[in-house]
Parts: structure tokens; C-alpha cells; sequence
């Protein structure tokens, strides 16, 4: 081993304890790239190869009832490769042990069992037997949810007649990774689920003998969606069609793409924070390393070492670092990739996992922070190694302080010599401080960067569940009614309070921005489901024209007084034209109202109303349910309050995980960052630290000063930290917005307090290493050293 | 030239019985200092002179409660120093010691005011900063840092720094030992001084054989033992040294 290498590796285990410092920040940034990338593409690829295995449609449309020789027609469409119909239903259920109604979505499954489209995994027991027998396949989550194993029976109100229906089995299908009930936020397998019968029982329930209520279609590979949705409009509308859409509309799909969606913002948005964040650590630590050692690099070029050479001398020790961070970082990214792609696995309902191992993820990883450490190493190396060795071999010029405001010792002294001491240090090198500031405060940042999603949360529950829609419940019919239905459900035990909304699935458009949406009406009175505008004030539904939730009136890029083209997808098809005549706040879905009465206008209906907005007494809930559940207008009903325990328990669990692996991560950088500062800081130091312990001061007040040098950059970092924390979490709040929902960016004054804290502990645990250190000085060694 | 009364009649300031020192490194073992016997009275000026590794700076260190005996005693006044903790030996220094040593030691990012207000900040009877810079002869160059002062200077500045507390015992480690024969005087005269002005007992080890004759007293150093004594009957004055 050449000589030079051998001093490189006893370097390295000299400064141990700030290598391994700066590698885990190193290690912190790969393992971001990695999970983040690694969680990505592992959730991306099980979700394209389920998607291939079971043969997931691209595009899907519901009718009233086709007759069946119509799929023929739309298979003949060209660029249409296979087409399945089916008969989809939504009815209540009713679940031993269960108080409320839950819900069910039956889905029909071909005689012949052979499944074109659409494929089940069967995770246990077998397919119904075919024929009109009343057996079905239950969704997983909501079999395992209610412990329903083969053989057990549960009561379903099939077109308002109470069936009791055996389960033969559980599966899985690429239709339902996100098992979501309409209108709920998210998934809740208690209360819904999924049911595949036979289409023979179905049809016989439903009367829908020789017909269909939903066509899925497989494109041929590379035909465009459009031109093949049209023509099957143009096919389905006289039987009720709602329009055909493509997987984008597709309410499991969608929301796996807004989950991918936030995956990647994240692993674009933290790693190079923490990339940049390591550059600058190497850059400082080396910057110090290569002044001290500033003799021995004259000593080698006089003894004829090229400048090139002592150069890549320290090249490599930073490299050396890099590597360490790098391996480090692969095997906990992966670790922790493999976790967060279990997770995700969990809450969405795969049949299996493809774990990314894609190399040139690891490659990319390896490469940038190498770079990051390369790029610091040189800007230190450059400071000293092209130095001619007689001037290199010289110590530096003594540093030259100034005093930065007049002093006159004849006044009464307002500073203690100490506080001058620090002071002076600090600012002399305003370099050293901002970069300190700097690393503190990116610390700091990256915390608040990963902490603030909780509080934004609570923003969003308050907002939509208890100033805006602040129903107890909501019933949806089975189909439209007329408005006497809510007199009938007044006269329902419990209800304090019902207010009608109407539903209609309509497509706005404005150019060439279009969104599909449920229009709403509702009474310009309605006071449980209110109107909030963006400052969060209760506004009044305008008697005629659109109101728009801001983010869909940004897609569609339109503003209060412009008007936008609305086109009924059920029934009419009639196009108009209708003012926008306010924007409200929304963060969960694209929403569009209209006073009730003004929609069913527009629509040229009747009086009818598709559901109500109930306020109930909650001692009563339970002769509520049990009347609910005999009653055969409702197919699905959404409890507020149950989605609220749902939603929060969900996200918490989401959120809490992701939350404590990056806010771990940050906190390394924050102990690598300040435990550097302050070993650097020591060392510059020791000579004066020393004399003053010589001088007679105690432990205590030597230690007083590096530390109040570190508390001074400690706190001036924070408020730094803080504004760009909120920076960040402004860069991951543009990552994170959907279609479905959105994220309002509040970070809560927590949040800044927590950051702070974490990096005020790392502080205080490096605080507490340098001072053990100065605490054993070695005084006579120290003194006796020239400068 | 006068010198401070040396008052051989009374207890003396510093004491040593069967001081030793032995450091450990591995298994190799360096006897510094072999038990040795010292005393020095209130207001003596003491030479300490000894090749390298003669055990005269550990002496200086452990009598200064730089660091600690590994047998033997030490008595400052009636205090045994070598029964002291950690803490009493700070205090000890703060107190009673005054350091001076060959690189000066100043803090740079202090003016010369502020590195003896240093000490002047936590002595328990200090004389005004001002004063004491006084006495060395840089009432002009006080708002000055160190990287502004020549190497003269900076040692007078230490002194300064030493007396400030008004020390009962006055520690100089080769103080003149990176300075030219010119300055090197000046600085003598600084400490020839305070001692004669403040009656601060001073020992002061040097290599420099030509300061021998502006001492009360001489004391030779050789592995790790005194191996020699003389005293002067007269202190020449500092400006007839020259080396």
C-alpha cells in the first residue's frame, strides 16, 4: 500500500466519528432516492403487471340496460380488441354484527366462468356455482373485515328484496385495488364491499335477463381512447348511457395514481435537500481537515508529490465517505422501500408485490453522492493544495480581527470578554457561519418539510367535515326520486334534520379543458352540506349559474362570470352553456353545484332528488339503521362520522410512517450538520480553549464558550430553517395536488416548535460529545504546539 | 539593581517533597520526574535551567496544577495542591498562578485589553486591565490584536495577562525562547518588574544560560532531578543580559 493511502485510511479512522456523521447524511440522502424511487416503482410495476395478468379494461361505461348484441356492436369498433358486459349493482347490506347499513357493489361474472376482462385472483374457496344459485365471491378486505369465511351467509337487499347470499370464496380484482364506496374518502371495508355472483342470479334479481348494465373494453395496443369512447357513446345512448370513460375515471385506478403521484413528489423533492445538504458537511469538514494539515501538504510537495496528487488524495477521502454513505444508504432505502411498498401493499389490495430492484436506481443514487461529496472536496482542496510548498509549509498568515463597533474601555463594559470571544470568532468568518447557518437550518427544514402534512390534514377534516359538510349522514337512492321521498324519510325515526341534493353526471368544458364530475344540487338554504368561499366564509348557493370548487375552476381555467359548456351524460345529452357564478374552497374531489331547482331546470326534469342530507339524533342512530336497512330506496348510505374515524385512521397510519422515516432521516442530518459544526469549531479552538482552562477557568466556562457559539448558530438557523421548511413544504404541496384531492398548506406553529426541537436535541447531544472532549484536554500538549 | 525583598525568613510560597512523575505509554514507562525537594520564598525570582527532557517543564506543570503528580507532594502557602481535584486546581490557577509560556498563547480574537480582561473578568482581587499593561510597557497598544503586535509585544501581553490577577506565583515556560536577544530582554525586564513590583514569587525555565545572573537563584535540572543549586549574591540588572 503506497504511503499516501495508508494515511488516508488512518485519517479516516482518526476522524471516525465525524466520517460516520457525514456518511449517514450521505446515507440519508441515498436512502430517500432510493425509497422513494424504490416505493415508487415497486407500486408501479405490481400495479402494470396486475393490470396485464388479470386483464384490466381501458375503458369502461354503464347504461340502464343494453340488450347483450350491442357488446357486439361495440366489439366491431375498430381498435376494440376484447369486450366483457356485465351487470353492476349497488344494494345494501346487512352484516351480522354490524349496527349501520353498509353497502355492497355486485358485480356479475359470465357463466361460462371464463373471465375476458377483469380477471379475479381467488384468494380462497371457489367462484359460485353457475346458474341462478345465490353464492358469491366476496372482495378480500371486506371478507376479512367481517371474518366471512366460505360457507358463511350475509343478507344483501337485491333490487329492495332481502336475499341471503352465500359466500363461496374471496378474491381479488384489478377493478378494486382501492375499494372505495361512493362518496366515501376512503376505503372502508367494514362498511363496503364487493360481491361477484353469478350473472344468471343477478339478471334474475334485477330483471335484466339478455342485457347488461356495464361493458368493459381492452384497446388494441397503441389505439388512442377517444375516437373508441365516442363511438360507444354514440352506441349506448339510447339505453341510459352515463358515457364511457377510460381508466383516468376509473375511481380505483385514479386513486392509486394520485398515491403514485405523491410518492414521486416526494422522492423528487427530499433527496437532493439532503444531497446538497452532505456536499456542504464534506465541504466543511475537509476545508478544516486540509488546514490543519496544511505543513504536511508543503512537506509532500517539496518531497515532489504533484499538486494533482494530494489533491486526489483528499478527493478520495471524501469519495471513501461517499461510498460508506452510499452502501449505507442502498441497504436502508431498500430496507425501508421494501417496507413502504408493504405498506402501500396493505392499504391497496395487490395479489402479490414486484419489488423494484431496479440497478440503475442504486447507480443514480451512487452517483449523485459521490458527486455531492466530490463537488465539496474540491472547492476545500482547491484553498490550499495549489499553494507553492515553501508558502504551504509556513503556518497561515494569523488571522487578522477587526473590532466591528468602537470600544472605549472607559465606558461601562456591557459585554463579558467571553461574549466578545464568541462574537469576534463568528464574525470573522462569515463564511464558516453562514455555512453552518445554512446546514442548521436545511435540517431544521427537511423537518418541517416532513412534519407539516399532519396539521394540513387537520385543516382539511375541519374544513370538509365540520364547516362544510356537516351531515351525520347521507342516503343515496337507487335511483332518482321525486321530492316526496324526503317527506318519507322525514317521517324516519331519529332524523332531525334532511336536506335533498341532486346528483347528475355531467362533462364541463371550457376550450379544451373538460372534466367529468357529478353535478350537485341542492336547496339554496341547505345548512347542513354548506358553501364555503376561499377565506372559509359560509356563502349563500346562487340562485342560477355554476359554482365551482377553485381547483376545478382552475382546470378548467375559468372565473366567476365566464361560462362554462355543460353536457348531460345521462339520458339528454343536452349541451349548454352556464355561467360560472361563484368559486368555493374544496379539498377532497373536483365539486360543481347549482341551486336545485335551477338544475333540475336545466336539466329539464321534474322535481326529483337523488339522495338526502341527514342530521340524526344520536340516541336513536340504531332504530335509524334498522329501518334503513329494511328500506329498499337507499343503496348506499355514508356516515360521516364513520368516514371521518376512517379517514383519519387511515392517513394517520399512512402519514405517521412516512412521517417518522423521513423526520428520522432529518434528524440525522440535523446531529451530522451541528455535531460537525461544533467538532470543526473545537478544533479551530483548542489552543485558545486551552489557555483559558490554563488561565484558571473551570470546565464549565470553557465549555460556556464553544457552546454559546454553537446555541448562537443553533438559533439563528432556526427561523431560516423555518422559512424554508414552509418552502418545502409549498414544493411537496404542488406535488401533491390531484384531481381527487388536495392539500391546503398550513404548517401549525407545532410543527416548527417539533423541527426546532429535534435539531435543539441534536445540539445538545453533540454539545455534550465536544464537551467530554474538552474536558480531557490534554493542556501541556496543547500549549506547547505553535499555532 | 533592586530587587523585591526575598523573605527567606518566612514560609515559603511553594513547596515540593519526593515530587514525581512518571508517564505511561503502552508498556513503555518515562520517569520526567524523580522526587523531587523545592522551595521557593514569597517573592523570589528563580532560573530554572536543564537540557531538554531534564523534567524542568513537568516540574513547572505540576507545581502550576497543569496536570497531575504520580507520587509525592506539593504545598501552595499551607495548601497541599497535589490533594487538590480538578476543581480545586482551577481554582488554583485562577487565584494564585500566573502562566507565561513560550508561544504566547493569546487569544486572538481578543484585543490586547480584552485577553488580560480575560482574567481580570473572573480573578478574585485583579488591578485594572489598563494597569497591568501598564507595567509592560503597552499603555499604547492596547486596542490592538495580536496578529498587530510583534512577538515581543505578544509576550508582554501574556505577562500582562499573568500579573492582572496579582499572582503569588509567577510561571514563565522558555518565555523568551521565540524571541531575538533585544526583545528577549525587554520581556525580562517586564518580568524582572512585576516582580520586584508585585513581590510575585517567579520561576522561570529557560535554556538560555546568559539569564542565570538576574536570578535570586539558579536551580539545574538533569533527568528528572535537581542535580544542582546556586544562588546569586547580587541580581544583576536585566540590561547587562545579552545573548
Amino acid at each position: 500500500m503506497r504511503a499516501l493511502d495508508r494515511k488516508l485510511l488512518r485519517d479516516l479512522r482518526r476522524l471516525w466519528a465525524q466520517v460516520l456523521a457525514i456518511a449517514l447524511v450521505m446515507a440519508a440522502g441515498a436512502a430517500t432516492l432510493i425509497l422513494g424511487i424504490g416505493a415508487y416503482d415497486s407500486l408501479f410495476q405490481t400495479r402494470e403487471r396486475y393490470y396485464i395478468d388479470n386483464r384490466f379494461a381501458d375503458i369502461f361505461a354503464n347504461v340502464t340496460r343494453a340488450p347483450l348484441h350491442i357488446a357486439r356492436d361495440i366489439a366491431a369498433i375498430d381498435g376494440v380488441r376484447t369486450v366483457e358486459t356485465r351487470i353492476v349493482k349497488l344494494a345494501l347490506a346487512d352484516v351480522r354484527g354490524m349496527a349501520e347499513p353498509g353497502s355492497v357493489q355486485i358485480v356479475s361474472l359470465s357463466e361460462t366462468g371464463e373471465q375476458k376482462l377483469n380477471a379475479l385472483s381467488l384468494v380462497n374457496g371457489r367462484l359460485p356455482s353457475s346458474g341462478t344459485s345465490l353464492e358469491a365471491v366476496a372482495n378480500a378486505d371486506f371478507a376479512k373485515a367481517h371474518k366471512l369465511v366460505p360457507g358463511d351467509k350475509i343478507t344483501v337487499l337485491l333490487n329492495g328484496r332481502k336475499t341471503v347470499i352465500r359466500v363461496t370464496g374471496t378474491a381479488l380484482s384489478p377493478e378494486f385495488i382501492y375499494v372505495l364506496g361512493p362518496g366515501d374518502l376512503m376505503p372502508d371495508p367494514r362498511r363496503f364491499g364487493v360481491l361477484w355472483m353469478r350473472v344468471d342470479a343477478l339478471a334474475a334479481a334485477y330483471g335484466l335477463e339478455g342485457a347488461f348494465s356495464e361493458i368493459s373494453v381492452k384497446l388494441d395496443a397503441g389505439m388512442p381512447q377517444e375516437p373508441v369512447i365516442s363511438e360507444i357513446d354514440k352506441r349506448l345512448r339510447r339505453f341510459g348511457g352515463t358515457g364511457a370513460h377510460g381508466r383516468k375515471d376509473q375511481v380505483s385506478h385514479a386513486f392509486l395514481d394520485a398515491e403514485l403521484e405523491q410518492l414521486r413528489a416526494m422522492s423528487r423533492v427530499l433527496p437532493p435537500i439532503f444531497l446538497v445538504v452532505s456536499a456542504f458537511l464534506v465541504n466543511m469538514t475537509l476545508l478544516r481537515m486540509i488546514t490543519l494539515e496544511r505543513e504536511q501538504i508543503g512537506l509532500l510537495k517539496a518531497t515532489g508529490y504533484s499538486s494533482r496528487s494530494i489533491a486526489w488524495h483528499y478527493i478520495k477521502f471524501a469519495l471513501v465517505v461517499a461510498a460508506a454513505g452510499v452502501i449505507i444508504g442502498a441497504i436502508a432505502g431498500t430496507w425501508l422501500g421494501h417496507g413502504m411498498a408493504q405498506l402501500y401493499a396493505r392499504f391497496f389490495s395487490f395479489p402479490y408485490l414486484v419489488f423494484s430492484r431496479d440497478p440503475s436506481i442504486y447507480a443514480i443514487a451512487a452517483i449523485i453522492t459521490l458527486a455531492a461529496a466530490a463537488v465539496g472536496a474540491l472547492r476545500a482542496v482547491s484553498s490550499v493544495v495549489f499553494l507553492p510548498p515553501a508558502v504551504a509549509m509556513s503556518p497561515p498568515a494569523p488571522a487578522r480581527y477587526r473590532q466591528w463597533l468602537p470600544v472605549d474601555w472607559r465606558m461601562p463594559r456591557i459585554m463579558d470578554t467571553r461574549a466578545i470571544l464568541v462574537s469576534r470568532h463568528l464574525l470573522h468568518w462569515p463564511w464558516r457561519l453562514a455555512s453552518g447557518v445554512a446546514g442548521m437550518a436545511l435540517a431544521c427544514a427537511i423537518l418541517v418539510g416532513s412534519l407539516w402534512s399532519m396539521g394540513s390534514l387537520e385543516k382539511v377534516i375541519d374544513i370538509t367535515f365540520y364547516k362544510s359538510d356537516r351531515q351525520d349522514a347521507s342516503i343515496q337512492f337507487t335511483t332518482k326520486r321525486p321530492i316526496s321521498a324526503l317527506h318519507d324519510l322525514r317521517g324516519f325515526p331519529g332524523i332531525l334534520r334532511a336536506e335533498p341534493y341532486r346528483a347528475v353526471p355531467v362533462r364541463l368544458r371550457n376550450g379544451t379543458a373538460e372534466r367529468r364530475v357529478a353535478l350537485m344540487g341542492r336547496p339554496a338554504d341547505a345548512d347542513l352540506s354548506r358553501l364555503l368561499d376561499t377565506g372559509l366564509n359560509k356563502v349563500a348557493l346562487p340562485t342560477h349559474g355554476l359554482v365551482l370548487s377553485d381547483a376545478l375552476a382552475s382546470i378548467l381555467g375559468v372565473r366567476v362570470g365566464e361560462s362554462v359548456q355543460v353536457e348531460f351524460i345521462e339520458d339528454s345529452r343536452k349541451v349548454e352553456l352556464v355561467p360560472v357564478s361563484g368559486i368555493v374552497n374544496g379539498y377532497l374531489g373536483l365539486s360543481a353545484m347549482m341551486d336545485l331547482t335551477a338544475l333540475n331546470r336545466l336539466a329539464r326534469e321534474q322535481a326529483v332528488i337523488s339522495g338526502v342530507n341527514l342530521k340524526i339524533d344520536p340516541t336513536r342512530t340504531e332504530a335509524l339503521f334498522d329501518r334503513l336497512k329494511q328500506t329498499p330506496v337507499a343503496n348506499f348510505i355514508v356516515l360521516q362520522k364513520t368516514a371521518l374515524k376512517r379517514f383519519r385512521e387511515t392517513l394517520a397510519q399512512n402519514i405517521t410512517i412516512m412521517v417518522t422515516v423521513y423526520a428520522g432521516l432529518a434528524a440525522i442530518v440535523a446531529f451530522g450538520v451541528v455535531y460537525n459544526f461544533a467538532r470543526i469549531s473545537l478544533s479551530e479552538q483548542a489552543r485558545e480553549l486551552a489557555s483559558l482552562r490554563v488561565l484558571g477557568f473551570s470546565r464549565g466556562e470553557v465549555s460556556g464558550v464553544l457552546l454559546t457559539e454553537l446555541a448562537v448558530v443553533v438559533a439563528l438557523a432556526q427561523p431560516l430553517g423555518w422559512l424554508t421548511g414552509y418552502g418545502f413544504a409549498w414544493l411537496m404541496v404542488q406535488g401533491f395536488s390531484s384531481d381527487l384531492y388536495r392539500v391546503p398548506l398550513v404548517v401549525e406553529r407545532g410543527v416548527y416548535a417539533y423541527s426546532s426541537l429535534i435539531v435543539i436535541a441534536a445540539a445538545v447531544v453533540s454539545a455534550f460529545i465536544v464537551r467530554r472532549r474538552i474536558d480531557t484536554f490534554d493542556l501541556i500538549a496543547v500549549l506547547k504546539t505553535r499555532d | 539593581m533592586a530587587s523585591a525583598a526575598v523573605a527567606l525568613d518566612r514560609a515559603p510560597v511553594l513547596r515540593t517533597e519526593k515530587l514525581s512523575k512518571t508517564y505511561r505509554t503502552g508498556t513503555v514507562e518515562v520517569r520526567a520526574l524523580v522526587d523531587v525537594d523545592f522551595a521557593a520564598m514569597p517573592g523570589e525570582f528563580v532560573v530554572i535551567l536543564g537540557p531538554s527532557g531534564s523534567g524542568k517543564s513537568t516540574f513547572l506543570n505540576l507545581v502550576g496544577g497543569l496536570d497531575q503528580a504520580s507520587s509525592g507532594k506539593a504545598w501552595f502557602q499551607e495548601h497541599e495542591l497535589t490533594a487538590l481535584a480538578e476543581r480545586g486546581l482551577t481554582r488554583y490557577r485562577r487565584d494564585h498562578v500566573g502562566f507565561i509560556f513560550q508561544f504566547y498563547n493569546l487569544v486572538p480574537s481578543l484585543t490586547a485589553m480584552e485577553n488580560v480582561q480575560l482574567v481580570t473578568d473572573i480573578a478574585r482581587n485583579p488591578m485594572p486591565a489598563a494597569d497591568a499593561l501598564a507595567m509592560v510597557g503597552l499603555s499604547d497598544r492596547m486596542k490592538h490584536f495580536p496578529a498587530e503586535l510583534s512577538g515581543g509585544e505578544q509576550q508582554r501581553v501574556a505577562i500582562a495577562r499573568a500579573i492582572a490577577k496579582r499572582p503569588e506565583l509567577l510561571l514563565c515556560d522558555e518565555p523568551t525562547g521565540a524571541l531575538d536577544s533585544k526583545t528577549g530582554v525587554m520581556v525580562l525586564e517586564a518580568l524582572a518588574t512585576v516582580n520586584a513590583e508585585l513581590g510575585a514569587t517567579t520561576l522561570v525555565i529557560t535554556h538560555n544560560a546568559a539569564i542565570r545572573e538576574i536570578a535570586d537563584r539558579v536551580v539545574h535540572f538533569g533527568n528528572g532531578r535537581i542535580v544542582r543549586e546556586e544562588r546569586n549574591a547580587v541580581r544583576k540588572p536585566v540590561s547587562s543580559v545579552s545573548w
